[in-house]
Order: C-alpha cells, then sequence, then structure tokens
C-alpha cells in the first residue's frame, strides 16, 4: 500500500485538478455498425456477425439511433453539436478488440465545448460547481476478456484467456471534462456529484441503463495537485499549471469515484511531499481495499496512429434534426430538481441528502410507482442508504427497484406487514429471494389478523402480566405499552399493534 | 472427335454468346462448366490462375441453373453463365486466402455481396483465382502460393495483383472473373493478358466481403474478354448495397445499352482527351504505336481528340504509396491469430502479444511487410501531417486536375500498361520498377473514377498484348463501355477476329495460327 498523506496537510499544500472520462453504453438494440443484439447477459459470442467480429471483408454501417442518442446527450449537456464530423481508427493490438482497432472518434467529436452545473454541499453550504465538458464522442466497445488462472485476473500471469465478443460493437459515448480546477476540498464530492448528475441526466434521457455494476456506465478518474496557489501567481499566462496527471480506470460506482479522488489526492501529495516525481500513468482501482495501484505507465509517445475510418461516410446531422432533438430534450437537472422538491413538499435538506445519496432518480421512480413522497424517501435515505453504507455497494446496485419499494409500501399501507416486517422484506429482496410478496409468503410474515389468536394472545399476556393489567384498570393506560409489547414478542412481530392496544384497553377498561 | 471440338467451341465463346445459347436451349449449363472445368484441369498446371476449383459447387449451381432455364425462370441474363472470383472475396463455404499464408485454411461464414448478387443471379462459381498477397503487387508474383503465369507466355508475368482472374479469361479457363481494383489491379492485368478489364466507379459496386487493401480506393469489377461482357456483369455486380456504406445509392447507367450502341462504331460527337502526362518517357515504344493506333481508329470513328493536361498526375505514384500502406496497415492488423487463419505458437510460455508477432512474422509475404511498416510510420504521430495528409491533400489536386480534363474531353485516354509483360522474376526484388507498372492506372483509384482496359494490339518489339484505358468522370461508367467497345469493334475489324486468336496454344491445343518462336513449350 502506498504511503498517504493526510487530506487535510494534503489540501493545504496542493491544489487538486480534476478529470472525468466517462464512457456510457447506449440501450439501441443493435450495435454500433452492425444489426447484433446488444442484450446484456447472453451466451458468449452469440450476439456477433462478420462485422463486429471483424472478419475479413467485413465493413460497419452507422447507427442512426446512436448518432441521435450521441446528438441528445450533447445536448443536454449544453455541447455544439458537429455540423460535420467523421469516425476515426484508433490502431493498437488487444485480443478483445476483433480488428485491432477501435472505430471511434478523434479530433472530430460529434459534440463539444458543454458544461453541466453540479450542486454539492460545501464547507460553508450547498455550492454550485461548474463543469465544463471538453467532448462526447461515439466509438465501438470492445470485447470482454476472461483471464483464467493466476492470482490477479489480469492477462499477466493468466493460464489461458477467453474473448466473448457480444459485448464488442455496442455503442460507446466517451464524455470528457475539461480540467476541474479550484474545488479544492470538495473535490471527491464533486466527482461523484458529477457522475450521478450525468447518470440522472442520461436515465432522464433514456438513452442507456446506465447501471454501474454491469458496467454501462464506466468512469475514468484523471488527478493531479499543483503547488497550493497562495495568491501571488506565479504562472503570468492567468492560467492554472497543472501536475502531472494518473488516470485510475474503471472506477465503477458512485462510492468509489468519491473514495478514489480522495484517495489519489492523498497518495499524489505523499509522493511529491518525499520530493519524488508523479508517473504518468493508468491504475487499478481496488474496490475491495480502497487504493489505486500501478497499472501501465503511459507515455505521451503512446501513438494509436489514428486516421479517418475510410469505410465511413462522415456524420452530418441535419440541423433541423439537430433542433427538433433540441426541443424535445427533458428538462436540466437544476430545474429537474426544482420542480421535483416542489412537487414533493421536501425541505433543501432532504433534497440535498437525496441527491447526495444518488436517489434521486430512484425516489422519483418509486413514487411514479404509488409510493408517497414521504414514503418513498424514508425507505431510499433511510433503510436502504444504511444498508447500501454498512455493504460499501451503490444504492442503486442494491438489488431492491423502484417498484419493489413501491410495493413494500404498499403492503404497509394495506396492513399486511409493518415497518418492522418491511426491514425483513428488505433483507429477501438484497438477498434476491423475489419479489415483495413472494418474500412475504416465503418468509411468512404476514401479520396475523385472525382475531382468536390475538385475543387469546392479549389474555395470555394479561395472565402473566397482572400488576401491569391492575394498572390500567386503575386508569394509567400509558402502561399498556408493556402488554402490547408481550402480545407482539409472542406474534413474533406480525400483528398490528394499533389492534392489540385497541384489545387490550378493551379487556382491561 | 467429336466431343473435344464441342468443348473448345463452348469455352471460346463470348459470356454473351453462352448465355443466347442457354437461353435457346442449345447448350447447358452443366456442359458449359464442366467444359471449363475440364480445360481448367488441362492447363492450369501451366497457368495457374485458380487457387481452388470448385468442381462440386459449380456443377451443381449449374444443374440448378439448367432447371431454372427449362421452366423459363432464369434469374438473370447470365443465369448458367460460370465465372472465377478472385481470391480476395469472401465466399461462403469456400476458402478465401487473399493469396496469403496468414489465411490459410479460413472459410468465410459469409458472402461478400458481389458474391451474393452472382449467387442471386445464377452464375456458377467455379473457384477462386490466384493473386499478389492482399492485392499488392502488379505481377501475381507475390502469392504466397506461387505465381500464375501468362498465357500469351508461360516465361512472364499476367499482371497483377489479378493476373488469376486475367489469365484464367485469356487461357479460356472461365468465361467471365471477378477481379479488384486498388491501382490498376484489375486494368493492368488485362493490358498484358490481351482481355478487358473494368474498374467501376468507386461505390459502384459493394466493397462488403472485399478483403481491404487500402478502403478509399478499392473497386471490384468484371474482368473478360469483351466489353459487352464487362457491361452483362458489371450490371449483375453494381449497384446500391445498404452494407457498404460509401456505395452509391443511384441506379446504375444503362451500361449494355451503352455498350450495344458502342459496338455500331459510330464516336461522332465524342471528345476523346489524351492525357499528356500519361506517356512518352517510361513507355514502351511497341505499347506507345498501339496506342496512338487506337487514337487513329477513335478519330476514324468519328470522335474528336484534344490534348489535356493533368499536372499533378506525375505525384499520382508518390501519393499512392502513402495512402495505400497507410490504410493497409490498419486493415491488416486484424490477422493475429486470435481469431481466425493462420496460427503460430513460438517455443516456451508464450503471451498472446508473441504469438501474434511470430503469426505475422510467418504469414506475411515481404511486400505485405513493407508496406505494413510504411503505412505505420506514414500514420504516426508527427509524420501524419506530412506524409498521410499531404497525400490527401495531393488526391484533392489529382480530382481536380481530372475535373479539369473532363471539361474538355468526355473521355480520357492513354496507354494502360507502359509495357508489355515482363520475364517471372525480372522486377520481383525491385519494388519501385514493379510500382511503376500502375503509373497510368492509380490515377483514376485516387479520385474514383471509371475506367476500362481494352487490347489495342501486340507490341512490334516482343508481340505481346498492351491495352488501352479509358477514363470518364466519376457515375459516368456508361461512357467507358460506349468507347471501349466502339474501339474493340474496329480493333477487331481490323485484326480479323479476337486478338486471343493470335496467342500461342497451350497444353493439347490445336495451333489456331501458326506459334511464334520463343521459350515455353506447348
Ligand atoms: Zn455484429
Amino acid at each position: 500500500m502506498s504511503e498517504l498523506l493526510s487530506y487535510d496537510e494534503a489540501l493545504e499544500r496542493f491544489d487538486p485538478a480534476l478529470g472525468l472520462e466517462v464512457h456510457v453504453e447506449l440501450n439501441t438494440a443493435s450495435k454500433m455498425f452492425c444489426g447484433c443484439p446488444t442484450e446484456f447477459g447472453a451466451e458468449p459470442n452469440t450476439q456477433t456477425c462478420p462485422t463486429c467480429l471483424g472478419l475479413p471483408g467485413s465493413m460497419p454501417v452507422v447507427n442512426e439511433i446512436a448518432v441521435e442518442s450521441a446528438i441528445r446527450i450533447g445536448l443536454a449537456l449544453n455541447c455544439e453539436i458537429a455540423e460535420w464530423c467523421r469516425f476515426a481508427r484508433k490502431n493498437y493490438f488487444y485480443p478483445d478488440m476483433p480488428k485491432n482497432f477501435q472505430t471511434s472518434q478523434y479530433d472530430e467529436p460529434i459534440a463539444f465545448n458543454g458544461w453541466t452545473d453540479v450542486v454539492v454541499e460545501g464547507p460553508e453550504g450547498p455550492q454550485t460547481v461548474r463543469v465544463d465538458i471538453e467532448r462526447a464522442h461515439m466509438e465501438e466497445d470492445t470485447g470482454k476478456s476472461l483471464h483464467v488462472g493466476g492470482a490477479t485476473g489480469r492477462i499477466h500471469g493468466a493460464d489461458y484467456s477467453l474473448v466473448d465478443y457480444n459485448r464488442a460493437g455496442i455503442p460507446l459515448i466517451e464524455i470528457v471534462t475539461r480540467p476541474i480546477l479550484g474545488t479544492r476540498e470538495i473535490v471527491p464530492l464533486v466527482a461523484k456529484a458529477y457522475v450521478a448528475q450525468l447518470r440522472d441526466l442520461l436515465l432522464g434521457l433514456g438513452v442507456s441503463d446506465v447501471r454501474m455494476e454491469q458496467g454501462s456506465l464506466r468512469c475514468d478518474v484523471n488527478l493531479s495537485l499543483a503547488p497550493r496557489d497562495d495568491g501571488s501567481e506565479s504562472d503570468n499566462t492567468g492560467r492554472h499549471s497543472l501536475g502531472t496527471r494518473t488516470e485510475t480506470k474503471n472506477v465503477n460506482s458512485l462510492r468509489s469515484v468519491e473514495r478514489a479522488v480522495r484517495y489519489e489526492v492523498q497518495r499524489h501529495a505523499a509522493v511529491l511531499t518525499s520530493g519524488r516525481p508523479i508517473l504518468q500513468e493508468t491504475r487499478h482501482w481496488h474496490e475491495d481495499t480502497g487504493i489505486t495501484t500501478s497499472g501501465r505507465e503511459k507515455s505521451d509517445a503512446e501513438d494509436y496512429r489514428y486516421f479517418p475510418e475510410p469505410d465511413l461516410v462522415p456524420v452530418a446531422p441535419d440541423k433541423e434534426w439537430v433542433e427538433r432533438l433540441r426541443a424535445s430534450l427533458p428538462e436540466p437537472p437544476h430545474e429537474r430538481r426544482a420542480r421535483l422538491q416542489a412537487e414533493w413538499g421536501f425541505s433543501d435538506l432532504d433534497m440535498r441528502d437525496t441527491v447526495g445519496a444518488g436517489a434521486l432518480g430512484l425516489v422519483e421512480a418509486t413514487i411514479a410507482a404509488g409510493a408517497t413522497p414521504q414514503a418513498a424517501r424514508k425507505w431510499w435515505l433511510g433503510e436502504l442508504a444504511r444498508r447500501a453504507n454498512e455493504t460499501e455497494t451503490d444504492i442503486s446496485a442494491l438489488g431492491v427497484t423502484p417498484a419493489h419499494v413501491a410495493r413494500v409500501q404498499a403492503l404497509v399501507d394495506e396492513g399486511a406487514i409493518n415497518d418492522k416486517l418491511a426491514r425483513q422484506v428488505f433483507d429477501g429482496l438484497v438477498a434476491g429471494e423475489g419479489t415483495p410478496d413472494e418474500i412475504v409468503a416465503a418468509r411468512g410474515l404476514a401479520i396475523v389478523s385472525d382475531e382468536g389468536a390475538l385475543s387469546a394472545a392479549v389474555d395470555n399476556a394479561i395472565a402473566a402480566n397482572p400488576d401491569v393489567a391492575d394498572k390500567i384498570r386503575d386508569g394509567k393506560v400509558a402502561a399498556a405499552g408493556a402488554l402490547i409489547g408481550a402480545v407482539m414478542k409472542e406474534m413474533k412481530g406480525q400483528a398490528d399493534a394499533a389492534r392489540v392496544r385497541e384489545l387490550v384497553l378493551e379487556k382491561l377498561t | 472427335m467429336n466431343a473435344p471440338q464441342v468443348v473448345s467451341d463452348l469455352i471460346r465463346r463470348t459470356a454473351a454468346e453462352l448465355a443466347d445459347a442457354l437461353a435457346a436451349g442449345e447448350t447447358t449449363s452443366v456442359e458449359v462448366t464442366q467444359a471449363h472445368l475440364d480445360r481448367i484441369a488441362a492447363v492450369d498446371g501451366d497457368v495457374h490462375a485458380f487457387l481452388v476449383v470448385d468442381a462440386e459447387g459449380a456443377l451443381s449451381q449449374a444443374a440448378a441453373a439448367d432447371a431454372r432455364r427449362a421452366t423459363g425462370q432464369a434469374q438473370s441474363p447470365l443465369d448458367g453463365v460460370p465465372i472465377a472470383v478472385k481470391d480476395v472475396m469472401a465466399t461462403k463455404g469456400l476458402p478465401t486466402t487473399c493469396g496469403s499464408r496468414i489465411l490459410e485454411g479460413w472459410v468465410p461464414p459469409y458472402d461478400a455481396t458481389v458474391v451474393a448478387r452472382l449467387r442471386a443471379a445464377g452464375l456458377p462459381i467455379l473457384g477462386k483465382t490466384n493473386m499478389d498477397e492482399f492485392a499488392m503487387g502488379s505481377s501475381t508474383e507475390h502469392s504466397a502460393y506461387g505465381p500464375t503465369r501468362n498465357p500469351w507466355d508461360l516465361s512472364r508475368i499476367p499482371g497483377g495483383s489479378g493476373g488469376g482472374s486475367a489469365a484464367a479469361l485469356a487461357a479460356y479457363e472461365a468465361p467471365l472473373a471477378i477481379g479488384t481494383d486498388t491501382g490498376g489491379s484489375i486494368r493492368q492485368p488485362g493490358a498484358v493478358t490481351g482481355t478487358v478489364g473494368v474498374k467501376p466507379t468507386y461505390g459502384g459496386v459493394s466493397r462488403y466481403g472485399l478483403v481491404s487493401l487500402a478502403n478509399s480506393l478499392d473497386q471490384a469489377g468484371p474482368v473478360t474478354r469483351t466489353v459487352l461482357d464487362a457491361a452483362l456483369l458489371h450490371t449483375v455486380i453494381g449497384g446500391h448495397d445498404p452494407k457498404d456504406s460509401t456505395s452509391i445509392d443511384a441506379p446504375l447507367p444503362d451500361l449494355v445499352g451503352a455498350a450495344r450502341r458502342g459496338a455500331e462504331g459510330d464516336l461522332s460527337g465524342v471528345r476523346v482527351g489524351v492525357v499528356k502526362e500519361l506517356g512518352g518517357e517510361g513507355y514502351q515504344d511497341g505499347v506507345l504505336t498501339r496506342f496512338q493506333e487506337s487514337v487513329d481508329l477513335m478519330v476514324a470513328a468519328g470522335a474528336e481528340v484534344v490534348e489535356v493536361s493533368c499536372p499533378n498526375f506525375v505525384h499520382a505514384l508518390a501519393t499512392y504509396y502513402l495512402i495505400l500502406p497507410a490504410e493497409a496497415s490498419s486493415n491488416l492488423a486484424r490477422f493475429d491469430a486470435m481469431r481466425y487463419g493462420l496460427r503460430v505458437t513460438p517455443d516456451g510460455d508464450p503471451s498472446a502479444e508473441d504469438v501474434m508477432r511470430a503469426t505475422r512474422e510467418a504469414g506475411f509475404g515481404d511486400e505485405v511487410k513493407r508496406r505494413i511498416i510504411l503505412g505505420t510510420y506514414a500514420l504516426s504521430s508527427g509524420y501524419y501531417d506530412a506524409y498521410y495528409g499531404q497525400a490527401q491533400k495531393v488526391r484533392t489536386l489529382i480530382t481536380r486536375d481530372f475535373e479539369q480534363a473532363f471539361q474538355h474531353a468526355d473521355v480520357l485516354v492513354s496507354p494502360t500498361a507502359p509495357t508489355t509483360a515482363f520475364k517471372l522474376g525480372e522486377k520481383v526484388d525491385d519494388p519501385l520498377a514493379m510500382y511503376l507498372n500502375d503509373l497510368a492506372t492509380i490515377p483514376a483509384n485516387l479520385s474514383g473514377v471509371p475506367g476500362i482496359s481494352v487490347p489495342s494490339g501486340l507490341a512490334d518489339e516482343d508481340g505481346l498484348p498492351a491495352g488501352v484505358q479509358i477514363l470518364a468522370p466519376a457515375t459516368a461508367d456508361d461512357r467507358v463501355y460506349r468507347v471501349g467497345a466502339a474501339l474493340e469493334a474496329a480493333l477487331l475489324q481490323k485484326w480479323g477476329g479476337p486478338l486471343l486468336d493470335q496467342a500461342r496454344p497451350l497444353v493439347g491445343e490445336v495451333a489456331q495460327r501458326p506459334s511464334r518462336d520463343q521459350g515455353a513449350s506447348s
């Protein structure tokens, strides 16, 4: 494990610069350059054809829907849309690349020069940070390698490797920010908030499933530190000079984005403080231990020999089409937040907690599925946020969907279960035991509404606690809690506490 | 000796004549196909035009064609006329090697669009023809499977890269063939074997399933013995293909009509531009003499001749040898032993990179490696602008030269190749001398215009065939057929029959005329 400087000390000495490269898998029905299906989880190498296998002679044809999605993403990020742009070949050898070049875009991205504002909780309250978007470009995904044997699961040291080309050719949009400067101690929060906002925005556009755990949104974190700007402006160009950056690959949860940024700030600071240089390299993020380790060294000389893809004609989106897409965009994130807050009657704090937990879209979907805003917030920010924290997973990756939460709340409202039993239903959901109704049935969680059984249990409790019963008979109604507790214990919690209370009072007053 | 005569008659007919005979029920596709298979068996040991012969497949396709003809359901005018396909086209179930060891044993799971259209039109596929490895060469000597020999003189090259297809036509092993032309690979073999070859307008024939050499230059087209046959075949394979984004989304002009009209021999009102830069120094005297004779025949047919200048053509060869290797170096990256083709596993505990390296070292020939290295260099960061970028600019200038020239002329003409067929081995170790073969053909590929090569006669000094090239503006392919057919008609009249009748007989053949006094035995 690398030596680290404390976070506070790191920021005392250095200014962090952050850059994020996010790869988004589009949810088009077919691949970027062929007609193969894109469904996740199919048998390996069943969703392939000559084109996405790169067989000799095969040729690509651009998926129009993918271009449309790219333009909509660009517009939602306030980008300019290219009037004319080309695909380019990025040449490098790797077994999961069928052609040993990736069809991508180089100096002519479909969208460029955009921005999006994110709100994070700063030391002096909520703070809006503008993230400048350098570009959003289209490309194809690679196949997926599985390295068998060896200790690391990486190609080095493996006994053999298998490649699944089902993923090869799935449309990707790569969204690259400009360096985000001057955010100081909130830099990890900015990173997380940006990715969360991007996720919500993509969900709102309906262009991607954005399931980080399935790799449909993948994040690379670029970070560098420069000696702290003490205001004396050493660089007379007026620009910040950036330190050497590292690129931490595949940071694939919101929580990890925050942690990885924080870790790299501390690691860079320790290296620089000891007088050593930062190597320009890619680094691997380790979810389990929360650290990064050195990957391959990335020199500036790495040469992909880009050139325009001669098998494709330029993409020249019609201006009217772009304007139609612009007019049909969903509302921007800040407007959406304001509207939802008003609709839901959330306090500023409720709203910030919801956004901060990455649960805005989840809460919205839960309400759409029939729950009240209060119930949706209660479950997501209480029970489910707690579980996500405890298990160190993203709240969206727990295995609990908005529809599940709405159904659990409906069961509570119907009196079929109570809040305590609901928690057991969530246990079942996280364990993948089925739908809420199936779990209630399988685990026998339904509240006992058999009056006879309930009445007998109340009688037993009265008989076992004569002192308490007397107090109630004397008018000390508050003492009823002890008897109710005894009944609930006997009923293993599967009783409606309010009805039990009624029965106790009926029998004793 | 009745049967051999029938066979000999069938293989010497043009595709149009065979189509008529099939339509009239005078022969069957099985008979025609078998005649060509017999011819291949008799002469291909010497000529080596074919890498694979699919007798069984061809005969069963022929039988199906006969069944259709019998019920009046012919799928095209050429239904039942057999064809040979250059080994650079993916053929489902039939090996496709591109003349390279690295693809030895690969059987494509799909058909190229051109091949699919041949099948849909009912043309039995005789087999796959030899070529320079990945179409890199002008002599077919760079085939990993041994050279093809020129039927006019077996000690000479048949041109390249499509020497196999042209030789198959010249040796009467096939009545039709498919070629591909990146810098002259259809036209130059046509010229040196006394056959006809057409490079259509770029985008006029689908490239889907054509194993790319240089994507922005490659174009598949017909290899035939007559201009009309080329028009008939072009009509079968041409036209828009949604699988090829660079294919032209417009109907083909009436090519067969243009060829028939041209054959009437009237070129009045046609302006023929002689390109100043494509002739003179570097061109063999006999080639120039035959070229001038062709121009005179066009004038006699009523054409107006003008001289045009295309000053940037002098840079065409240099431009071509930057763009082609650049695109090829990237196209050929996929041959890495991971998914198909040759795999060479070095001793020890090799990594994936080690296997890739060893396979590419063993699987590619020298010319391929030379161009991969050139192309990799030309695309490298820091050199891109000076080489690939600059080449694209010159390419634009060459296209402008064409546009200018076509303001003064309806078609442009030049000798197809600077020389007649040279000896096997003569230039194989001198890449620059080899590259000069394509001097006159390359400009058309750089700007995408269509061109035809028509035999112009035999050069006086060596008695070997030469060709004349006719170029037209992009999408005006009908013009090359009209002018080509008119010239062909005038030459046939002059010669008193097809030029190929003057070729020395091959194995087992009765001489049509006394053979000349040269080396190879029959
Ligand atoms: Zn596919």
